[in-house]
Order: structure tokens, then C-alpha cells, then sequence
């Protein structure tokens, strides 16, 4: 109870760039989220963990805008820009409002290259129309270049300069998920929701990514929401957790707070554990 | 190839050819006829059949072993490789000259051909106008649009009706049948931009057929199946001319339109509107979820396809100077389908060949003329199998990255 | 009364034939979420088929029920053939292409198709021998039922009750559903999906071809392009009933026939046509999910 209470401070204190409230989110008869209250505040890497259909993709599908939510308020604060109702927006617009996501079974473009798919990512900051493509005048030539070269660096970001112009479906696993992430950043997002990033990563490579993760925080200034099963990654990587179990969320706090929490222990090890 | 290698082949084609002769036989050998109750037995037609199958399921055979083959290959390949063709053709310094060569010898066409053959060369520029609008939707884009030939209607009549009732010229309607066709594209795909893929398909074949039907119908302004005739040609300055003439100054016309097209693609294709139209036909929620909208993205692609398809509609028009429902059948989107199709999704130059492949050769091997939708029917099936990038490869640009700036 | 009726019942026949049509694209698309294409054209060979035969055996002089029966058969039997093969010649080798591939691979095939019976029969209209007697016992019907239509109505009812009954007792048809719930899930627990698929093809073809020769019999001439229109209204009777949904079919089969029966018969018809394309397009623009199916959210 103490605990809830600073935290509550805290988010009153400081402005969050994402806050949501009271989100349930129905499919039919099945309810997958009820009553999700979370808070990201500017800079602070988020974890939301949990088992395996506990409703933590479903969530960042309601947040993103391709589902809309049954119930609730999802509340977005761009970093110079007044707050923002988000919940059923289109998913393009939350994303040009800069809000940039990762997918949990890779979505990226299978038969462009790499550096084609960043290039993807910079579609909302760019602005060149059908009469500006077929013309091709100075100011349309300057951006493409602009394009090619940031996309580029986002490349140079998570360490696949060297993989520019291979097929993104040819590149290794790991590789496709830091390329994801690359396309979210270019972006420019506020907030980078990352689905579980070290999926089918090896210890070394996951110790990377995580070391990854943290440079991108401080470079770009980018609040992040992560959704992972390693739990040393999220334990060592975030400010605060929160943990879902069947839509909920059954405990929040600092990493130590919730791996004390009898409920979480509960509902990671199962109910015989405490017999 | 190994003896029991051949041996294994020669055995599955000729169950194959055993097994389609005798699935084909009724229908190719027996003809009834039930009014004068007499029946027509062909048994030569079986021996064709029989032959023709066994060869076609051989070839069928060997390149089904190949193209698995290549496939388990491709998928241990990093890079993708070219053909030597599509290097030779791509090298700047046999592709300049070449384009010159081909723009040399399209110019000098009329001089030194028949008003005939020009006519038939007419016909394919409009054809590789018309595939390389249904490029920008199926290929660039993967929006299935089987109702294309609509718009194509949309611009003939529209050109028809203002010059039957308003005498407006040939050069006054064709900016306004591109407007018409952008016009009829956003209406048209509005509402049904957001379905998946195959039920665009379909919705889209409705549309067309309504178009027809009506213009079919509605005999009070479109004049039914008799159709409108007596259209203008394009006029020159006022001057009159002879029909050869005629005939020469519409060729230039399409050959400008020709090379128009060709620009505006390219430039479109490698642009940041076409990169949107290649993630869109990948992935469409992972496009969406990147900032991209999804349906200004497919608007714009279907409104341009329908855009050059209604533009060449009143070229059609101005040509045949006679239009009916007729020539606005399904057959006619399937028809442009199959060049785009064959030619490969997504690339200029394939389509431009497929064009003239599909239109030119049963032009000229008349043997084949009869058999024109059975070929086209089969070459989708075949590219669809074996080559599902079509003759020509999409060619994607290579973007030169400023290292520097990049830093 | 009599002309509601005389347009009920022939909204019910159509309605059957477009259900039996509709059939098979659905199941079709159950399981291997693919719009055959050619499938207008298998029940076009079927009409073919009983044409053949039937032209056969009545200059042989037999009966005409009797040649009814046999041309049924023997129409079913190589509609079936010929469903089987195409699905193995255009669909099976892109069992793992981009979406549209196969789609476009059966456009392709049903022009071959089209323009195969066209080059070995005729471009022309084929009378079709009357192989349905006028039965006595159905005069006093005869204002609004005619003869044929009770024989399309009761053989497409007979047919359609035995498929039901097969979905759901035989094992191929539990394994049929297991397939369309969940090709994977089916793989792993020993269903062999190929087979599934191909005995899905030989049956929409039967129930196409029985479609193909009733319609035949009933309207006396076909021709090699009748199977696009009627493909395309089958289609739009199995979108109408929730594609994917075996009694949607049959549904939406009834429901598209009596549309378009009382839409010609009370408005106009010149527009018979358009109708059916009209509530195509409608349905799929604003509920692609069907009359009774639910909007389903996509996962991601
Ligand atoms: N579009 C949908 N339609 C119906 N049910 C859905 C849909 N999307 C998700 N669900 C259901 O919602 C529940 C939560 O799924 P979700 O994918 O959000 O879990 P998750 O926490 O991401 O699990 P994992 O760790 O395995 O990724 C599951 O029971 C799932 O089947
Ligand atoms: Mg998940």
C-alpha cells in the first residue's frame, strides 16, 4: 500500500509521457484486459511482464491503436505538444505522434533491404507527394538524401552498417529484432515499446541488446515499454515493472519490490509452490 | 541428369499425359448434337492431346524438380543475384545506347512499316500504358484491381459522350478523362480499400461488371451495346488529314504517352511514395504501425492506376473512333493482368515486355490467335509456379549513403 | 398470390443451384483460405459432362430419366477429376506463396479453362436435351412450381442433407473441420492435409457439377462462359452466409436466389444482373463477415 502511494507521487510530480487508465479490452466473451492502470515517465525504461497469454501483446495493440479498447483512457504527452487522447486512434497517427513499436513475431518487409526498412520508419517525417517524386527538383533530392543518410545512422545505431543492403528476411534472427528496432527509431519516437526483443536471443546476445537498449535511452532521450520473459534483462535494464497475470496487473514497483511480492512469486511459480 | 533420373520423368509424364487424356477425352472427342441427335466422334483430337500432355507434364517435371532446388538454395543465399541478361541490361553503358536504339526505332516505326502494322503497334502502346497503370496497383502496391478495364471504359465514354453531344476535341478530354479516372478511382476505392487482399479482388471485379452492365442497360446516355460511333480523332491545329495520317500522328501520340509513362513509374517507383506502396504490399499492419496511412497510401495507387487506365481509354476511343460495352469485359482485365503478371509485379521494363509479348506475337503468329486467352490463362498459372517475379525482375534502386553525414 | 409464389419457388430452385455452388468455394476457403476461382468453371464442365452424355445415350434412345441419372453420375464423377487436378496443377505448388499468387495462379486457370471448352466444343449456345418429363402428379402445380424446378429443389435438398451429414459423422470430415479451424494444429495431431484438401476439391466439384446439370436441364442450352457468372453469384452467396460456414452457404445461397427473384420479378429486370453484383459489393464493403458471422479482430 506504501508503496503504491510513492509511486502515485511520483507520477504526479513528474508529467508521464504515457498514462493509462482503467483499460479493459474484451474479444468476444473473452475478457484479456481489465482495468490496466500504467504510467511511463519521461526517460524511465518500463517493464511489463508476465506468463504467456497474460494480455501484455494485447495491450500494446490497444495502446497503438490496432485494436481500440473496450473501456478505458489512453493518454499521450509528445514532448512539445499538448496532451493527447489516444485510445481507437489510427495506428499511423499514434506512431507519427511518436510513439514507435516493436512486434513480438517480427513484422518487417521481407523483401526490402535493410536499409530500406528504416528507411519505411522515416515516411511520417518526411513529405515529398506524387508531384514532388515525378519532378525530383532540389528540395525532393536534398530529403532523400536526408532519408538514406538518418536511416543510415539508425542502421549504424544497432550495429548492422555492414548488413545495409542485404534483404531484411535473409539477415539472422537477432538481427532482424535490432533491425526493428532501428525502423522504430527513425521515427523519432518519445516512447519505444519494444515486444519481447531478446526472443530466441542467445545470453551474449541478449547482454547486448540490453547494453543497446540503455545507449538509445540516453542518445535519443526515449522513454521505453518493455515487454520481455528474460527476466535478468528486465531486472537489471528497468526503473519500474509492472506484472500482468490474466488482463490484470497484480503488483508494480522497482524490480526489487516486485520480485519480493508474493503475488508475483505466485503467479510465476504456480499455485502448488507455496505448499 | 542421371538414366534413372530420366527414366523416373519419362514414367510420372506419361501417367500424367495418360491420366489428362483421360480426363480430357469426352470434351475433346465427342461432339453431340442434340437437335439433329447425331453424334461426332474426333479420336485424332485424343492422339494430340495424349502427345501434346506427355511433353508438356515432362517439362512440367524437370523444372518442378528445378525450382525446388533453387528454392532450398535461395533460402541458404544472402545475396540476391541477377540473371546475365538483367546485368547486361542494367549496365549503364549497354542500356544508354540501347534506349536510344529503342526510341530511334519506335520514331522511324510509320516511315517504314505499313499503315497495318503501325495500327497493331498503336494498340500494343496501349497496352503497355494500361499495364503499367495496373502496375502501380497490383505490382507496386499488391492491390489486386480485377475491375481495371473500368476505368478504361470511364475514359472512352467520357471522351464518346462530350464529343458526341458537345463536339469537344481529343486534346480538351484527355486531361479531363485523367481527372474523370482519378475522380471514378477515389469514389470507387474509398470504401473498399480497407478489405484484404482477395476480397478487393472480387469487390473490385463487382465494380467493373456494374460499369458494364450499366453502360450495357442504360441505353438513354450510354446508347446500350450499340455503342457510340463516329467519335473524332485527334484534332491538329484544325488542320484535316488523311486516314494514314491519322494513323501516323495517333502512333506519336501513344509514343509520347508511352515514354510519359515510363518516366512518371520510374520516378514514382524508387520514390518515398513508392517505398510506401512496397512495405504496404508486404506487410500492411507492420506499414501502418511505421506511420505510414494505409489509405491515402492505396488511394493514391488506385487512383493512379485508374488515372493513366482512363486516359488511355480516350486514346482508345479517338482511335477506333467506335466504342461499345464490348470492349470492357472481364476478359480485358484479366488480359491486362496477365502482362503485368508475366512481366513481373513491380517492374517497368518487364510489363513493357510483357505488353508487347502478349499483344504482338498473336498479332503475328496468327496460328496462335485462336488459342490468345487459353495462352494467357496458362501463362498465369505457369508464372505463378515458376517464376512468380515474372520475365524481368523488379530492379531496386541502390541508395548511395553519404558516409560522412552519416558519420 | 399465385406470381409471389411462382417467384418464391423460383427464387428457392435458383437459390438452390447457387448454394450447391456456393459450397464449394466455401469449403474451399475454409481450409485453405483461397477464392477457386475456376470453381464457376467446374460446374460449367459439369453442365458439359451431362450435355455429352445425355446427347449420347438419347440417340441411343434411352429414357430420359434414366439418362437424367447416368449423365448426373458421370458428370459428377469427372467434375470431381477435373477439381482434383486443377487444385494439384495451380494451387498445390503455392501452398506457401504470397497470398495473391494463388489467387491469381486460379484466374489464370479458369480462363484455360474457359477457352478449352470453347476451342474443343463450341463458342456457340448447345441446346440441352429436356431430360426432365413433366410429371402428372405436378399439373395442378403448374402455375408458380414447374416440374424441373421441384427436381432442382429436391436434389439440391438430398444432396446438401448427405453433405451435412458427412461434415459431421465421417472422419474425413471431422478432419475436414479440424483443418479449417487450424491447418497446424491439424498437421500435429496426424491429419494428412493434403488429402483433406483434395477430397475438399472432389466434393465442391460434385456438388458444382450436380449444379451444372440440373441448371442445364432446367434452362435447355449452355454454353463455355455460363460458369463466370454463376461462379461469381455462388461466390457472393457464400460471402452473403459467412464464408467458411457450410450452412451459410446453403443460407446464402437461398437468400441471394429469392433476392434476385423478387428483385427481377417486382422492380425490373433488365438490371437481373446488376442486383446480384450490387449485393456483392455491398456485403463485402460493409459486413464481410457475413449475415450471421462476427467481426473478428485480426491478431497481431
Ligand atoms: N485478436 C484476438 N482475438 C481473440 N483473442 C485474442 C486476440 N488477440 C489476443 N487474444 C487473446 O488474448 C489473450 C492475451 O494474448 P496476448 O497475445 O496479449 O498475450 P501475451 O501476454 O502477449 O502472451 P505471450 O507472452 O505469449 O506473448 C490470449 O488468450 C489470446 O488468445
Ligand atoms: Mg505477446
Amino acid at each position: 500500500m506504501a508503496q503504491e502511494m510513492t509511486n502515485q507521487n511520483a507520477a504526479q510530480a513528474v508529467q508521464p509521457v504515457l498514462s493509462v487508465r482503467n483499460v479493459g479490452m474484451n474479444f468476444g466473451g473473452l475478457r484479456a484486459l481489465s482495468e490496466v492502470n500504467l504510467d511511463v515517465l519521461p526517460g524511465e525504461v518500463v517493464a511489463l511482464i508476465g506468463p504467456n497469454g497474460a494480455g501484455k501483446t494485447t495491450f500494446f495493440n490497444c495502446i497503438t491503436g490496432i485494436y481500440t479498447p473496450s473501456e478505458g483512457e489512453v493518454t499521450a504527452y509528445p514532448k512539445n505538444g499538448k496532451p493527447k487522447r489516444i485510445n481507437g486512434m489510427r495506428t499511423n497517427l499514434v506512431c507519427e505522434l511518436g510513439m514507435a513499436r516493436t512486434f513480438q513475431n517480427i513484422r518487417l518487409f521481407p523483401s526490402m533491404t535493410a536499409l530500406e526498412n528504416v528507411m519505411i520508419g522515416r515516411h511520417c517525417r518526411t513529405k515529398t507527394g506524387i508531384l514532388g517524386a515525378v519532378l525530383r527538383g532540389p528540395g525532393t533530392r536534398r530529403e532523400e538524401q536526408e532519408v538514406v543518410d538518418k536511416s543510415f545512422e539508425m542502421l549504424t545505431k544497432v550495429g548492422l552498417e555492414k548488413l545495409a543492403n542485404e534483404y531484411s528476411r535473409n539477415l539472422p534472427y537477432g538481427a532482424q529484432r535490432r533491425l526493428e528496432i532501428a525502423r522504430a527509431l527513425a521515427t523519432e519516437p518519445f516512447l519505444l515499446l519494444l515486444d519481447e526483443p531478446a526472443a530466441g536471443m542467445n545470453p551474449q546476445e541478449t547482454e547486448e541488446l540490453k547494453q543497446m537498449v540503455i545507449r538509445i535511452r540516453e542518445e535519443f532521450k526515449v522513454s521505453v515499454l518493455l515487454i520481455e520473459h528474460d527476466m535478468k534483462m528486465v531486472m537489471s535494464l528497468s526503473d519500474r515493472i509492472y506484472v500482468m497475470e490474466y488482463g490484470r496487473i497484480i503488483s508494480t514497483g522497482t524490480p526489487k519490490e516486485v520480485s519480493e511480492d508474493p503475488q508475483v512469486i505466485r503467479a510465476y511459480l504456480g499455485e502448488d509452490s507455496d505448499a | 541428369m542421371s538414366r534413372a533420373n530420366i527414366l523416373r520423368y519419362l514414367k510420372q509424364a506419361l501417367v500424367a499425359s495418360l491420366w489428362l487424356s483421360f480426363l480430357t477425352l469426352p470434351i475433346m472427342v465427342i461432339r453431340v448434337d442434340t437437335v439433329e441427335q447425331t453424334v461426332t466422334w474426333r479420336w485424332m483430337h485424343l492422339a494430340y492431346m495424349a502427345g501434346g500432355s506427355f511433353v508438356l507434364a515432362l517439362i512440367w517435371y524437370i523444372m518442378m524438380e528445378r525450382r525446388d532446388l533453387s528454392q532450398a538454395k535461395r533460402e541458404l543465399e544472402t545475396v540476391e543475384r541477377d540473371s546475365a541478361l538483367m546485368r547486361f541490361l542494367s549496365d549503364p553503358r549497354f542500356a544508354r545506347p540501347l534506349m536510344a536504339f529503342g526510341l530511334l526505332v519506335a520514331v522511324a516505326f510509320p516511315w517504314f512499316f505499313s499503315l497495318y502494322q503501325t495500327n497493331i503497334l498503336i494498340s500494343a502502346l496501349i497496352y503497355v500504358v494500361l499495364g503499367l497503370g495496373l502496375n502501380i496497383t497490383v505490382g507496386l502496391a499488391g492491390l489486386l484491381d480485377l475491375g481495371y478495364v473500368a476505368f478504361y471504359a470511364v475514359g472512352a465514354y467520357t471522351y464518346a459522350l462530350l464529343n458526341h453531344h458537345f463536339h469537344l476535341g481529343f486534346w480538351a478530354v484527355l486531361p479531363l478523362g485523367a481527372v474523370m479516372g482519378a475522380f471514378f478511382g477515389i469514389l470507387l476505392g474509398f470504401p473498399v480499400l480497407r478489405l484484404r487482399g482477395d476480397y478487393l479482388a472480387i469487390v473490385t471485379l463487382g465494380f467493373g461488371q456494374i460499369v458494364r452492365l450499366v453502360l450495357e442497360n442504360w441505353g438513354s446516355f450510354s446508347y446500350g451495346p450499340s455503342g457510340i460511333s463516329n467519335i473524332d480523332r485527334p484534332g491538329l491545329f484544325g488542320i484535316s488529314y488523311s486516314v494514314e495520317q491519322a494513323t501516323t500522328y495517333m502512333y506519336y501520340i501513344m509514343v509520347v504517352l508511352v515514354l510519359l509513362t515510363i518516366f512518371v513509374t520510374a520516378r514514382l517507383k524508387d520514390s518515398r511514395i513508392g517505398r510506401a506502396w512496397l512495405a504496404l504490399r508486404e506487410d500492411e499492419i507492420a506499414c501502418q504501425a511505421m506511420g505510414i496511412d494505409n489509405t491515402r497510401a492505396k488511394l493514391m495507387a488506385f487512383s493512379l492506376g485508374a488515372t493513366l487506365a482512363a486516359l488511355m481509354g480516350v486514346v482508345f476511343a479517338a482511335k477506333t473512333t467506335f466504342i461499345n460495352p464490348a470492349s470492357f469485359t472481364f476478359m480485358e482485365s484479366a488480359m491486362i493482368l496477365a502482362i503485368v503478371v508475366l512481366g513481373g509485379m513491380g517492374s517497368v521494363l518487364g510489363v513493357i515486355l510483357g505488353a508487347f509479348l502478349l499483344m504482338l506475337l498473336p498479332e503475328y503468329l496468327r496460328a496462335f490467335s485462336e488459342y490468345r486467352m487459353l495462352i494467357f490463362g496458362a501463362t498465369m498459372v505457369l508464372v505463378m509456379v515458376f517464376r512468380p517475379e515474372g520475365l524481368v525482375r523488379a530492379k531496386r534502386k541502390v541508395y548511395k549513403i553519404n558516409v560522412e553525414a552519416a558519420g | 398470390m399465385e406470381y409471389f409464389l411462382q417467384l418464391f419457388f423460383g427464387g428457392l430452385s435458383r437459390g438452390s443451384v447457387y448454394a450447391l455452388i456456393a459450397l464449394g468455394y466455401t469449403m474451399v476457403y475454409g481450409i485453405i483460405e483461397l477464392i477457386n476461382f475456376a470453381h464457376g468453371e467446374i460446374y460449367m464442365i459439369g453442365a458439359f459432362m451431362g450435355l455429352i452424355v445425355a446427347g449420347l445415350l438419347t440417340s441411343l434412345g434411352w429414357p430420359a430419366l434414366s439418362v437424367l441419372a447416368i449423365a448426373l453420375v458421370i458428370s459428377v464423377l469427372y467434375s470431381a477429376a477435373y477439381g482434383y487436378t486443377v487444385e494439384k496443377i495451380a494451387y498445390k505448388p503455392l501452398r506457401n506463396a504470397p497470398r495473391l499468387a494463388p489467387l491469381i495462379s486460379a484466374i489464370g486457370m479458369s480462363i484455360l479453362l474457359q477457352n478449352y471448352i470453347m476451342l474443343a466444343q463450341t463458342p456457340d449456345f448447345l441446346p440441352f436435351p429436356r431430360l426432365i418429363p413433366e410429371l402428372a402428379f405436378m399439373e395442378r402445380f403448374s402455375n408458380y412450381l414447374g416440374t424441373s424446378d421441384m427436381f432442382i429443389i429436391v436434389t439440391s435438398f438430398v444432396v446438401m442433407v448427405a453433405l451435412t451429414l458427412f461434415i459431421k459423422f465421417t472422419r474425413m470430415g471431422k478432419a475436414m473441420r479440424a483443418t479449417a479451424q487450424n491447418r497446424k494444429m491439424a498437421m500435429l495431431v496426424g491429419v494428412n492435409v493434403d488429402q483433406v484438401i483434395s477430397v475438399t476439391f472432389i466434393i465442391g466439384s460434385s456438388l458444382a457439377a450436380v449444379g451444372g446439370v440440373l441448371i442445364g436441364a432446367h434452362v435447355g442450352q449452355i454454353n463455355f462462359a455460363i460458369g463466370f457468372l454463376a461462379g461469381i453469384k455462388a461466390f457472393t452467396a457464400a460471402v452473403l452466409g459467412g464464408i467458411g460456414s457450410i450452412p451459410g452457404a446453403m443460407l446464402g445461397g437461398l437468400v441471394l436466389g429469392w433476392a434476385e427473384s423478387f428483385a427481377t420479378g417486382y422492380i425490373s429486370s433488365d438490371y437481373e444482373d446488376v442486383f446480384a453484383f450490387l449485393l456483392l459489393v455491398v456485403i463485402l464493403i460493409f459486413r464481410p463477415a457475413g449475415l450471421l458471422g462476427k467481426q473478428r479482430a485480426q491478431k497481431v
